[in-house]
């Protein structure tokens, strides 16, 4: 499961490592926009946006919406999506914590044992 | 000695459970095999604290952890992400400190949209329930949280490249 949470982060940052595709996010950020609008902006043909919109959608940085002859692209997953895999990914990390924490807590325990036998002896 | 300890069983693994309870509130639960005092230390002291809060399965790395387990005391994490562009950052002061029992801080690296942290104690049966607790100051900020996909760890670099993606705006306003 970390494993997948991890992948998903390193899509993310491919996506990313890219500077138009910074740049269409910086857009998004500002206002939703149409490919065409994208492709127009940053001086690239349709199919090129096209390209870097599927990236962006891919590592789940964008979400794209149809409606009639225009696919309208905005930042983010679906809201209730986005919410489940964030509470997920936090649960995750969390439950990773923990697992340490119950090392530390064991070897604590441990520790307190060998010096009440020390003191007793 | 090292033996010995390889031949002991190992302790069931416990399950962490994470909740939205409200608009403003986020709750995780796990029990943990050792007395409150125990784990109680192992939040407060900075030497046992940095042994797990950045878990390695992660990734991640201590770079520093300053904390002055009192009330009003600040506390200040760094840690790193081979993935991420420069350190993560967090920081804030500690509102409610009850040995053994209950520990609030504030959350102070996103301004003031950032969560208060209560964790409570419980031990039962020498084991000890941890309740976590994170309260918003609004709805709009725990979203907000969410959109950003920051989660006080991992994905925090995501705020990071928030950041990046603001000190990028400079370059791509060119673009216009």
């Amino acid at each position: 499961m970390v494993q997948y949470s991890r992948t998903g982060f390193d899509a993310s940052f491919a996506a990313l490592s890219d500077a138009t595709r910074r740049g269409v996010l910086e857009r998004l950020g500002r206002a939703d926009a149409s490919i065409t609008d994208l492709a127009e902006k940053f001086h690239m043909t349709l199919t090129g946006m096209k390209k870097h919109v599927g990236v962006l959608e891919q590592a789940g940085l964008v979400t794209t919406e149809k409606v009639g002859r225009v696919r309208t692209c905005k930042l983010g997953l679906r809201r209730l999506e986005e919410e489940a895999r964030w509470i997920e990914r936090y649960r995750q990390l969390l439950d990773a914590r923990f697992d340490e924490l119950d090392k530390v807590v064991e070897e604590q325990k441990r520790k307190e044992k060998v010096d009440g036998r020390k003191k007793r002896e | 000695m090292d033996a010995r300890r390889e031949s002991e069983p190992t302790p069931m693994k416990n399950h962490t459970t994470a909740e939205r309870k409200s608009e403003r509130e986020l709750v995780v639960t796990r029990t943990i095999n050792g007395p409150a005092r125990i784990v109680f230390e192992a939040w407060t002291k900075p030497e046992l604290f940095k042994q797990w809060w950045v878990p390695k399965s992660f990734g991640l790395s201590v770079l520093s952890c300053e904390m002055d387990v009192r009330v009003g005391g600040r506390y200040r994490l760094v840690f790193s992400h081979p993935a991420a562009p420069k350190p993560m950052e967090f920081f804030g002061r500690y509102i409610e400190v009850t040995p053994h029992s209950r520990l609030v801080w504030t959350n102070e690296e996103g301004g003031d949209s950032g969560q208060v942290t209560t964790v409570t104690f419980e031990e039962r049966g020498g084991k000890t329930l941890l309740i976590m607790h994170d309260l918003y100051p609004s709805k709009d900020a725990l979203d907000d949280a969410i959109a950003s996909g920051s989660t006080g760890g991992m994905a925090e670099t995501f705020e990071q490249l928030d950041e990046l993606l603001v000190t990028l705006g400079a370059s791509v306003g060119q673009v216009k």
